[in-house]
């Protein structure tokens, strides 16, 4: 048996904060005109994205911001899907817009394979995580997932008011994703860190940024090694054994995936179970339909998921291109927003209409095209549970104090405090 | 009415197979698959629209009077 070196000694420390990438100045206030100076940092955009997103829509469907270094944001739903679907003039090389870029070396793979790749590279890189996230696979997580729903509105007892964010909603993508890449349980606050970091973080000091970017680094050094010496049934035993084109994955390629995975399914899913509830707390009519018909709940799932879809993705430009109407140029981040394309009134009927049994809903929550979301299944299980189990045994329930919801600047937007009267 | 799936649209949402599993699986990728020889029973008719109507992809074609 050889020893598999790939993992020895701190050969392969990532220096992301010494890259030869592009650094940009980091810019935050007031925006002056969303059509020329957005940012989805800013607060007035955490608190109410859509009227910023309509208004655009109308007078300026692919917006323009200094910010970032020079960024667009698309809110058409055909100019969403265009640019998902034309790898060949943007790049997935970096899909969190920050103050920094990756050097354009860094393509096809990208740092976290395959949300970061681009084709040829990225279509066996997918691949090879797809039969884990199938809806035969991720069943095997629900009686897990249905436990814990359980467990944590258990712990509820007694009380009046629970934040459905911080106390319940947050609690499932972790465990969930804690189990399937084999972490201990017990480490969830530090995933939240993680996902908040690299999420919410883009406005942070470089330094800042890189300190801790090194601290998620090393929390997946140490379960890699973990997992070297004592192999089980999961993704990181998987990832350190796989083979692609031939040969086992690179070290940046296991770490990177294992980052994404890490990443990708917290905020996000939090967010979507969050905002479902959100809903249900300010519509009673809507929360009354589905307690007593708990039946349509994954119709309403995609209704939830088109109108609060939780994910924005950004795209970086590769050569300096005419784009429907917009000068854009080479590194120029795009910003492909899902939230927005749900909401066209061109592609939905009352798109600004919540319709929980919405017959015709080809929404793009989950992305469109060749990165459309590999955990999708895995989120939809997590909100069906989440959801049924939260209608079962708390059918009535509102919003306790409606201005204190607090929802989440960025890419990812969810309620992340959430005080329910139950 | 018969139903096909372009292979080289889908991208695994699963809508068809959530949508009418009567019709549609899913191969061990999470691709949508059509079941048995794709014709349309009358009484899923409905069902097969639907799942046409709400795949996000476009990759589902109805060839009507098969």
């Amino acid at each position: 048996m050889t020893v598999d070196n790939r993992f020895a000694g701190h050969l392969w420390e990532r220096r992301d904060g010494e890259s030869p990438g592009i650094r940009s100045e980091i810019v935050t206030g007031p925006v002056a005109d969303w059509a020329t100076d957005f940012s989805h940092t800013e607060p007035e955009w955490a608190q109410d994205p859509f009227s910023i997103q309509d208004d655009l829509r109308q007078r300026c469907p692919i917006a323009h911001t200094g910010r970032f270094g020079g960024a667009w944001l698309a809110t058409r739903y055909e100019d969403v899907a265009a640019i998902a679907y034309d790898t060949e003039h943007f790049s997935s090389r970096s899909v969190i817009m920050g103050n920094f870029r990756p050097p354009r070396e860094l393509a096809p793979i990208g740092g976290s394979p395959p949300i970061t790749s681009d084709p040829p590279f990225h279509r066996a890189a997918r691949k090879l995580l797809l039969p884990a996230f199938t809806k035969a696979a991720v069943s095997k997580q629900e009686p897990a997932a249905r436990a814990l729903c359980h467990s944590l509105i258990d712990a509820f007892d007694g009380r009046d008011v629970v934040d459905a964010a911080a106390e319940y909603a947050q609690y499932i993508p972790i465990r969930v994703i804690a189990d399937m890449l084999g972490f201990p349980a017990g480490d969830g606050a530090q995933f939240r860190e993680f996902a908040k970091n690299t999420l919410e973080g883009i406005n942070l000091p470089p330094e800042e940024r890189v300190t801790r970017k090194s601290a998620l680094f090393y929390y997946l050094f140490a379960q890699v090694h973990d997992h070297l010496e004592n192999p089980r049934d999961d993704l990181t035993t998987f990832l350190i054994n796989a083979d692609l084109n031939g040969r086992k994955l690179d070290v940046s390629h296991v770490v990177g995936t294992m980052t994404l995975l890490l990443i990708a399914g917290i905020d996000t899913t939090w967010s979507a179970i969050g905002a479902s509830l959100w809903h249900l707390a300010a519509f009673p009519r809507d929360r009354e339909r589905l307690a007593a018909e708990p039946g349509l709940l994954p119709v309403a799932i995609e209704e939830f998921l088109r109108a609060y879809a939780p994910v924005t993705m950004a795209r970086l430009v590769k050569q300096d291109l005419h784009f429907r109407g917009a000068d854009m140029k080479a590194d120029d981040w795009v910003l492909l927003s899902f939230p927005a394309a749900n909401r066209d009134p061109a592609q939905f009927e009352r798109p600004g209409e919540v319709v929980i049994d919405r017959e015709v809903n080809r929404h793009a929550a989950f992305g469109l095209g060749i990165h459309h979301c590999l955990g999708a299944r895995l989120a939809r299980m997590e909100l069906q549970v989440a959801l049924e189990v939260w209608l079962q045994r708390i059918p009535s329930f509102s919003l306790a104090d409606p201005p204190a919801v607090q929802w989440s600047a960025g890419q990812v937007r969810g309620p992340r405090a959430l005080a329910l009267r139950i | 009415m018969k139903l096909q799936i372009e292979a080289g649209l889908c991208q695994g949402h699963g809508r068809c197979y959530d949508l009418a599993p009567g019709l549609f699986g899913d191969d061990e990728e999470g691709y949508g698959t059509v079941l048995g020889d794709g014709v349309v029973p009358p009484e899923q008719q409905d069902d097969a629209r639907r799942a046409a109507l709400n795949c996000p992809e476009h990759a589902i074609a109805l060839v009507e009077g098969t």
